[in-house]
């Protein structure tokens, strides 16, 4: 694999009122890689997502795609350079339905406005048409769970799983080179997330899409990551393949504390 | 769950919720008391519905069938058992009719033995004759808990009876009243029709219905719900099946007849009715501009009145005569359709000047900003500094009406002109709105209305797409300016205060909001029937109780049914068509598919 640098985060940290959310991240993510972010609760990895994706300013550091710095860009215009995102809390547009979904999702993709709309131009309908075949497309990647009579129903009828599918959908709706998932298989059980565990292997043999992942399901992360970055209380305490991380005694202490004689 | 599982037998008449029964009882009461007081059953006594009873009676007795039968609703939940009907439910219905009444009662035994005169000036004499219905204060005691009782019983009796019978009661019920309240519109259609005949047998000389016409009337809505619903809703069921070319063809029928009906109908009604349906058009086309706004992208304007103006007042001084003296000559006199282009810049601009600000708040905060525009919009006509241009509070008059390639002029003085007008920009919105609906712009209102932060992180300009729908509702208001200030010949700034913005959310919020249909609904019921901020409805009666009504109306559908009187057709049509599809669907899948049900 030629190495390419997708994505490179340097130096980045975040302060919310004097509490360090995030301290000097520092890492890259390479073209095709599936990189799992990890770490126990509060260590920040939703809010580093927030920051690739634009939604929170970092105090310091640079965030660099394809050789573009993302500081200060509006969220819509880093989802235009390729950098989609899920919701860790499945945020969908609820009253819209499953096609809408992943159809509003290609907006930026997309060009045609009101006068298009309004007059029914041969071009708006060519629009209408692709917007229409790549939103069922993104659909059929999950199986038969999204299409059929599902297509034209609200998102608030899907069950809690689907909807975690449907907002991979939409994020791939968005054509990007790179996808932040947010927990993709909690409140999943073991098969679904196994299931969902291909899937994401797909994402990146089959449509070419890099992927950074936060996941707290290890068997998830063991199983597809090429690096595993480990967060606590905001600086990156170890790096490295899943082997490496999970038997690093930092680590291990993160997450299940220290020994009795150590902490005396 | 099928019903012959778990239903049980009746639950026995004293075996009640009371605490329920008693605060549904006492809202009625405080309800009755209040209309009693604000003199409703008075000044709506003139209004005679049938044989002398009134639209003012009717103010007293129509709550008491509507909370009764309310009471007497059981909740079913999901896996508990289900009572059959029987007693219960008749008892509960009477029970809060007599609670209810007895509010009445008390106040009319109140007024008897105290002088309420002093703090409510309202108070007239001939409402205690009501109350006491002709004879003295003890008969009232009596009388009115009976009543109460009574019309309570049969409306909780409605749960009892079989739904075919509920139709036989409540579909006559409802003809006659609507057929009395409708009395100018349809004597003037059998007017033309040449059918005075039947007017003259249905309505009494001096208005409302008599025995007789009423008996007919009910007679027929009867016969109507014995054999002609199945007709009915057999034909739409065979519409409804029809598929591909045959389908398309329906509905070009259907568009056919509605087109008929907006061109034929107005010919067939007075000058009084005209100017109704025009009132409409102008409020339904701001209205379909607001949903747009509130509908579809979410933005809660409450300054929309801002635009309205802004159409009126430019269409004003550029045909008028006689605008402000300040204008230098070379701002030209020029027909209504030529200013009507200028209309569209001046309100595209407006839209954008005040949208650049306010869409970068959110919610309640923009709300109050808009607010505040609306208001701002209408005192800069209104000041000295502009009176100029503007005329100040003499406005700008002598607008001359919408000359149409020279053929006719439409005016105020022919309103079946002006109704012809408004329907045409109508019919244009209605377009728009549907066309946009459905396209990529209105998918992404639809998602900044879902989940704003979502929808730009998804990669639409929130910013743009907002400003958008902003304008698109300014010009569409503007319109309506324009054609209302060609239908009035003159424009003031207190035709544009902020009542008119209150009203229109009204409309949309009542009618449903981000549906066509709903909105045209609750454009005729509300703006046709009760009238809007300072254009009279068919029901003058109304006229003083019109934003009580509209303030219940509001706050009862916010609490009740805040998808609107008549919810998104579409999405309804998937809810009742969803279990059957699931079931299929869960049959095909059973092998292969084991994920968790939803929680």
């Amino acid at each position: 694999m030629t190495e390419h640098r997708l994505l490179t985060i340097d130096n980045l940290s975040v302060t919310f009122g004097g509490l360090h959310a995030l301290r000097n991240l520092d890492f890259h993510v390479n073209e095709g890689e599936i990189v799992s972010v990890i770490g126990p609760n509060g260590a920040g990895k939703t809010t580093f997502f927030n920051m690739v994706s634009g939604m929170v300013a970092p105090t310091d550091g640079d965030i660099v795609f394809e050789g573009e710095s993302l500081i200060g860009l509006d969220p819509n215009r880093i989802t235009a350079l390729g950098i989609a995102r899920t919701f860790q809390n499945v945020r969908l547009f609820s009253n819209m339905t499953i096609l809408e979904n992943v159809m509003v999702a290609q907006h930026c993709r997309t060009s045609q406005g009101l006068w298009g709309a309004l007059l029914q131009t041969r071009a708006f309908r060519r629009e209408e048409q692709s917007i229409r075949e790549f939103g069922e497309k993104v659909l059929g990647f999950f199986g038969s769970r999204l299409v059929g009579y599902r297509l034209d129903q609200p998102a608030s009828m899907l069950s809690y799983a689907n909807r975690r599918r449907l907002e991979i959908a939409r994020a791939m709706a968005t054509k990007p080179k790179i996808i932040l998932l947010d927990e993709p298989v909690a409140g999943m059980n073991p098969k679904e997330s196994a299931e969902l565990t291909t899937l994401i292997g797909r994402l990146r043999s089959e449509w070419g899409i890099t992927i950074v992942m936060i996941e707290h399901d290890m068997s998830v992360v063991a199983e597809v990551s090429d690096r595993v970055v480990v967060l606590d209380h905001g600086e990156t305490i170890a790096a490295g393949n899943y082997a490496e991380v999970s038997a690093d005694p930092d680590v291990i202490e993160a997450y299940l504390g220290r020994p009795v004689e150590a902490a005396q | 769950m099928s019903p012959e599982a778990t239903l049980v037998p009746p639950r026995a008449a004293l075996d009640q919720d009371w605490h329920r029964i008693g605060s549904i009882g006492a809202v009625t009461a405080l309800t009755l008391v209040f209309i009693a007081l604000s003199n409703m059953p008075v000044e709506m006594g003139d209004f005679d519905l049938v044989a002398g009873f009134s639209l003012g009676d009717l103010s007293l007795l129509w709550l008491i069938p509507v909370t009764g039968y309310m009471a007497g609703r059981e909740a079913v939940l999901e896996g508990m058992t289900v009572h059959a009907k029987g007693g219960r439910e008749v008892a509960a219905g009477a029970m809060t009719g007599l609670v209810g009444c007895i509010g009445l009662s008390l106040l009319t035994l109140g007024i008897h033995n105290f002088d309420i005169r002093d703090p409510l000036v309202n108070w007239s004499p001939q409402t205690l004759e009501k109350l006491s219905i002709g004879g003295s204060a003890a008969s009232a005691v009596v009388i009115w808990p009976l009543l109460g009782a009574v019309l309570g019983a049969i409306a909780g009796g409605m749960h009892i009876v079989s739904p075919r019978v509920r139709r036989l009661i409540v579909t006559p019920a409802i003809t006659i009243l609507l057929s009395a309240v409708l009395e100018t519109v349809l004597t003037d259609i059998f007017g033309d029709m040449g059918l005075e005949d039947v007017s003259d047998f249905v309505y009494a000389p001096k208005g409302g219905l008599d025995i007789a016409g009423a008996l007919l009337i009910g007679v027929l809505a009867v016969a109507y719900s014995w054999w002609g619903r199945s007709v009915v809703s057999g034909a739409r069921a065979r519409f409804s099946a029809l598929e591909g070319n045959r389908r398309t063809q329906g509905n070009a029928v259907v568009l056919a007849v509605i087109v008929i009906a907006i061109v034929g109908l107005p010919q067939l009604l007075g000058g009084i009715t005209n100017e109704l349906l025009a009132n409409v058009g102008l409020f339904l086309l701001l209205a379909l501009g607001l949903n747009i706004v509130v509908g579809l992208a979410g933005i809660l304007d409450l300054g929309y009145v801002a635009f309205f103006a802004v159409g009126g007042y430019t269409a004003a001084i550029l045909t008028s005569a006689n605008r402000g003296d300040a204008w230098p000559d070379w701002v030209p006199h020029t027909p209504w359709f030529v200013a009507l282009l200028v209309v569209i810049v001046f309100a595209a601009a407006t839209g954008l000047f005040i949208g650049a600000p306010v869409i970068r708040m959110r919610g309640d905060y923009l709300a109050i900003v808009t607010l505040g525009f609306g208001e701002i919009i209408r005192l800069l006509f209104l000041s000295d500094w502009l009176s100029g241009y503007t005329g100040g509070a003499q406005g700008v008059t002598n607008i001359p009406g919408v000359s149409v390639f020279g053929l006719f002029t439409v005016k105020g003085t022919d309103p079946r002109a002006v109704f012809y007008l408004v329907a045409a920009f109508c019919a244009l919105a209605i377009y728009v709105s549907w066309r946009l609906e459905k396209s990529r712009l209105g998918r992404a209102w639809m998602a900044v209305r879902e989940d704003e932060s979502v929808a730009e992180a998804m990669g639409i300009n929130t910013v743009n797409i907002k400003l958008m729908a902003f304008v698109v509702g300014a010009v569409l208001a503007s319109f309506s300016g324009a054609i209302f200030a060609a239908k009035v010949g003159s424009v003031f700034p207190s035709s544009f205060i902020i009542l008119v913005s209150i009203v229109i959310l009204v409309v949309v919020i009542v009618g449903g909001m981000g549906n066509i249909v709903g909105v045209v609904a609750g454009s005729v019921v509300l703006i046709g029937v009760l009238g809007g901020p300072r254009q009279p409805g068919l029901l003058q009666e109304f006229s003083s109780f019109k934003l009580l009504i509209y303030g219940v109306l509001l706050v009862w559908m916010m609490l009740m049914r805040p998808e609107g009187l008549i919810p998104n057709v579409r999405r309804t049509r998937e809810l009742h068509h969803t279990e059957f599809l699931q079931d299929a669907w869960l049959a095909d899948q059973a092998d292969t598919d084991d994920e968790m049900a939803p929680q």
